[in-house]
């Protein structure tokens, strides 16, 4: 009883997944596909469908953020990301500060429709700027230019209270010196909100391809640790702070939505491929849906969802994944919320030989309340997850 | 059939160096009998095991029984031995020999006498055999039969007068063969109604009809459904079945002396089956034993580890079946913190052991790590005791031992002479004394005493790249000798890995240390501490390497809310860690050990 009073205080959040995309770009794993014609009314319907289905069988905690994913959910039409958003906040009590957040391409035809996603009711606005260098922007294939971006965040700033975008840096040939000067640039655009991804190669993309076949390389281990010192430090000269490994903020304007997945509290995922981590009865469960958007649509057509994995967490996979976002955030990850979240004491959770290795190595700290990396363990994450978790 | 008199039995061996043409001779021999019918004849029919018929080397021996109707009008019965013709199986042939009267020694006239042929006639001439010379291929252009003859005469030292020319390969004068056979050798002696006593040649495990034991009666018969006995340990069976091989095992109601072939006495004990044994009637025993055996004792020993932990009894019991076709090599449970637990496995040589480790893989399905062979070294401790030392990781700290004794062997080369300086050049590299050196024609013998932890240290493959595979090689155990031996430890983070420590003589030690220590530094992934490797010798460290740590290992990108993809990577990640093995703060992957067993030392 205790923790359902616990869980109605802390709320949840909702992710929203659009799976289309004007192009594919060659970097890119996440679950999107490029459409002739977007089959707009159908998908629209089908999330609301999804999303009524959904929230007629969960608790009703307080709603404290939205995010609109992707794919390029700019794509959508802003009045299907208004229907979507009105179900939620009238079958869910809304807490106050509500978040609802909007991943936006910035071509023009999305520029555009920025003011009209705000009247649907999104008041934070994510652009996927990538880079401010047209050839760096040509080699990640992007369908955007560095005026279309810059374009996108004037227009943004003047509509949006809250405003992010993300830059993929360490990319190939990329020196420390242009990526100072770039992030110099960007961090004069930016309102107070930063991603800033290393690029990563992953399996089964274009680039994966290329980078086996010896066509692309990537900055080595220590130039690569070097940007991520340098972009840590010069952050923090326009006052934004690193809070996560890849996200800095201004004090107060961290993403609500994407913390409450660091924090590893609940969430739903509805849209193709979606997950969710939402507690019924006391269980955390891990869900999932179809990933492909058209078995989805026929799912949900059918059955009203399209709900492909419902799994109980056991505590041991419930420590592990609590670790594994918690460690990323800078502040760590409290013992007691972890004991109450998990079911098991953090010092039960992990080898506490290797804890104190790592601590005397200066890759962790740990004083019985908090766990934490410090900057030194930080860059070699998950090397200290794989010996620290049981 | 079981009746034949003594004078129409003929029990021979087909003795070569390897690739001459043994088996393929022996196939001939069937075919002219009409053993097998065209269609069943399948190349080298002999050849049982995959592994034999895939390397083209005979392994264990095989015996055939068959019908041979000569010029004189009557139908002789020929055994054949078809023997293997590596020097670690040596001991296999002196076998084979004993139950025989005479030989076929066969060489391959395009190549000459070879060391084996010296070695396999030597134990023919020692068995007492009467020896037919037979020059193979022919029908090579490169065939020189009157060279050959002259090699055989000059290097051998027998009469090739009458050796006869054929080709194995095509039929040419194979029944010149059969009917040297009949008139040349001698037959069997013995009688029929002395009480039983049966040499027990070989014996090997049948899926289906279990332990199955070749034998030759000497002198009496066995019969099915008689109780035997075995004259080692005196356990007492009953004969469920008698046959012979014509190659397909067929069964007869007895063998009387002089004969060959096979009995099936529902055997369970592998210690029962003793190869070299005697077998008699229990109810009346003979008054003594046959000669039997000098006991093959293994030279090589190494550490066989199964990959998957799992696997430990699988790899029991496959040991345990293959000990029952195989009694020449032994096995004996041992621990290894790097490795885990496995067996201590001795061998008659590194051919042995590879076909052993080979058959486990192939037969039983097993994975299975190989430590570096050892030779077993004599050690003599201040206290005044001694023991043997087939393990390197067993041998106490220097401090300890008074000397210990390392064994020697003698080597014959015979190689084409523009090879001979590079065959010296490595005997000499590994500490070899040349005892002689001759000429034949354009071919040379040396003649070298050699350690035998030097040969057993990637000695053939140097040969073989040194000379082009034109060099011939054949050994005996030559004594023992004191020697500045040293334990070389491996020690990762100052924890030994006890897999990978080795004898060396003094004078190698360091350059060998170092060598592994650089192989390990390649092989193990940079961890989140910094790992030290080092070679020692007690505790003195003669070679090291550091491996830096891991500056960076962190996923940038975000997932949104797909957890469970993060979980189930590190899941991955956590599964390859049983793989490995702790050291101190690190976790090697056992795979770096293995890759460095590999590596020639
Ligand atoms: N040309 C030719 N090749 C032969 C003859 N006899 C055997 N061989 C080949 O020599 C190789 C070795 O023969 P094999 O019988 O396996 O030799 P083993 O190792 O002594 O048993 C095989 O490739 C045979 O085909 C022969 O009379 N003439
Ligand atoms: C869900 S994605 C895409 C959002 C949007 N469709 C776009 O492309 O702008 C969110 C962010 O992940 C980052 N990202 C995607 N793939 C990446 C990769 N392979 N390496 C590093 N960052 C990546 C990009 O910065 C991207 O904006
Ligand atoms: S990076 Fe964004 S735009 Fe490019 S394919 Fe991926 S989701 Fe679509
Ligand atoms: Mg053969």
């Amino acid at each position: 009883m205790k923790a359902t009073i616990q869980h109605t205080q802390q709320g949840i959040g909702l992710y929203i997944h659009w799976p289309f995309c004007l192009a594919k770009c060659p970097y890119c794993d996440f679950n999107s596909y490029v459409a002739e014609q977007i089959p707009q009314e159908a998908y629209a319907k089908a999330l609301v469908q999804e999303l009524q289905t959904t929230l007629a069988e969960i608790p009703k905690v307080p709603l404290t953020s939205i995010f609109f994913g992707g794919g390029t959910p700019s794509l959508m039409l802003p009045s299907t990301a208004q229907r979507l958003i009105d179900t939620a906040t009238s079958l869910l009590p809304v807490s106050e500060n509500l978040e609802i957040t909007l991943e936006a391409n910035p071509t023009s035809v999305e520029n555009q429709k920025l003011k009209d996603f705000y009247h649907a009711g999104v008041n934070r606005a994510s652009l996927g700027i990538q880079s401010l260098n047209p050839t760096a922007l040509k080699a990640l294939g992007r369908e955007h230019s560095v005026g279309q971006a810059i374009e996108a965040l004037t227009i943004a700033k003047k509509i949006f209270p809250r405003i992010s975008f993300d830059l993929i840096y360490a990319r190939e040939g990329q020196t420390i010196q242009e990526w100072e000067g770039e992030l110099q640039e960007a961090l004069a655009l930016t309102h107070d909100h930063l991603s800033l991804y290393q690029l990563t190669i992953e399996p089964g993309t274009i680039f994966a391809k290329q980078y086996r076949q010896g066509k692309i390389t990537l900055p080595d281990e220590e130039l690569s640790t070097a940007m991520l010192t340098t972009t840590e430090m010069i952050t923090n000269q326009y006052g934004l702070q690193a809070y996560e490994i890849s996200n800095y903020a201004k004090p107060g304007a961290e993403s609500r939505h994407n913390l409450t997945y660091w924090k590893y509290k609940d969430y739903i995922g509805i849209g193709p491929g979606a997950h969710g981590r939402v507690t019924l009865d006391q269980t955390l469960y891990a869900t999932e849906r179809h990933k492909n958007p058209v078995k989805w649509l026929e799912h949900v057509q059918q059955n009203g969802h399209a709900l492909s994995v419902k799994e109980a967490l056991t505590p041991a996979e419930k420590a592990q994944e609590m670790l594994l976002m918690g460690l990323r955030l800078i502040k760590g990850v409290q013992a007691q919320q972890f004991e109450r979240r998990c079911g098991m004491a953090l010092t039960d959770a992990v080898n506490m030989s290797m804890l104190s290795a790592l601590v005397e190595e200066n890759f962790l700290s740990w004083d019985q309340e908090c766990l934490k990396t410090t900057p030194q363990g930080r860059l070699r994450l998950n090397a200290i997850l794989e010996a620290l978790l049981k | 059939m079981t009746d034949t008199p003594l004078e129409l039995i003929r029990n021979f061996s087909i003795i070569a160096h390897i690739d001459h043409g043994k088996s393929t001779l022996a196939d001939r021999l069937i075919q002219a009998c009409g053993g097998l019918t065209q269609r069943e004849m399948q190349a080298q029919v002999l050849d049982n095991m995959d592994i034999e018929r895939e390397r083209g080397i005979t392994i264990k021996a095989q015996t055939v029984r068959l019908n041979y109707k000569a010029e004189d009008g009557r139908t002789y019965v020929l055994n054949l031995m078809d023997t293997p013709g590596h020097v670690d199986f040596a001991y296999e042939v002196s076998r084979s020999l004993a139950a025989c009267e005479g030989s076929l020694l066969v060489v391959d006239a395009s190549q000459g006498v070879e060391a084996q042929t010296l070695a396999n006639v030597y134990q023919a001439i020692d068995a007492r055999h009467e020896i037919v010379p037979v020059l193979n291929k022919v029908d090579l252009p490169a065939a020189d039969v009157e060279d050959t003859k002259n090699q055989i005469e000059e290097i051998v030292g027998i009469p090739a007068d009458d050796a006869i020319g054929v080709s194995a390969k095509t039929g040419l004068n194979i029944e010149a063969v059969l009917d040297a056979l009949v008139k040349r050798l001698p037959p069997p002696k013995g009688d029929v109604n002395a009480p039983l006593q049966a040499l027990l040649v070989d014996s090997w495990y049948d899926t289906y009809l279990g332990v199955i034991i070749l034998v030759r009666v000497k002198e009496g018969r066995i019969k099915k459904g008689m109780r035997i006995r075995m004259m080692f340990n005196g356990s007492t069976y009953n004969v469920e079945q008698v046959g012979v091989f014509t190659p397909h095992m067929r069964e007869v109601e007895s063998l009387g002396a002089g004969e060959m072939g096979f009995i099936n006495a529902a055997i369970k004990t592998v210690a029962d089956c003793h190869v070299g044994d005697t077998i008699t009637d229990d109810k009346k025993p003979a008054a003594k034993a046959l000669d039997g055996f000098k006991p093959s004792v293994p030279v090589v020993w190494c550490g066989l580890y199964p990959m998957d932990a799992d696997d430990f009894e699988k790899l029991r019991e496959s040991l345990g079946k293959l000990q029952l076709n195989d009694a020449s090599f032994h096995y004996e449970a041992e621990t290894s913190a790097a490795l885990g637990f496995g067996f201590r496995c001795g061998f008659l040589g590194l051919l042995h052991l590879e076909i052993i480790q080979e058959r486990l893989s192939r037969e039983f399905d097993l994975n299975l790590i190989a430590t570096a062979p050892s030779v077993v070294y004599h050690l003599f401790k201040n206290d005044g005791s001694a023991e043997d030392l087939h393990n390197p990781a067993d041998m106490p700290d220097p401090s300890y031992i008074d000397r210990i004794e390392e064994p020697w062997i003698k080597a014959s080369i015979m190689v084409p002479d523009e090879y001979l300086g590079a065959v010296l050049g490595l005997c000499t590299e590994r500490r070899g004394q040349q005892i002689d050196l001759t000429y034949v024609g354009t071919r040379a013998m040396a003649i070298y005493r050699l350690p035998l932890n030097e040969v057993v240290f990637d000695f053939y493959d140097r040969l073989k790249s040194a000379t082009r595979g034109y060099a011939s090689f054949e050994y005996q155990m030559d004594g023992y000798e004191e020697s500045d031996l040293v334990r070389i430890s491996i020690l990762v983070n100052q924890e030994p890995v006890d897999a990978l420590a080795f004898v060396a003589h003094r004078s190698v030690a360091e350059s060998r240390g170092r060598a592994i220590c650089a192989k390990l530094k390649d092989l193990i992934p940079r961890q989140l501490f910094k790992i030290a490797i080092q070679a020692a010798i007690g505790s003195r460290v003669i070679a090291r390497e550091t491996i830096g740590a891991l500056s960076k290992d962190v996923t940038a990108k975000c997932y949104g809310g797909d957890i469970s993809r993060k979980r189930k990577l590190l899941d991955k990640q956590k599964e390859g860690k049983k793989r490995m093995r702790q050291f101190g703060k690190v976790e090697i992957p056992q795979s770096a050990f293995l890759a460095a067993l590999k590596i020639d030392r």
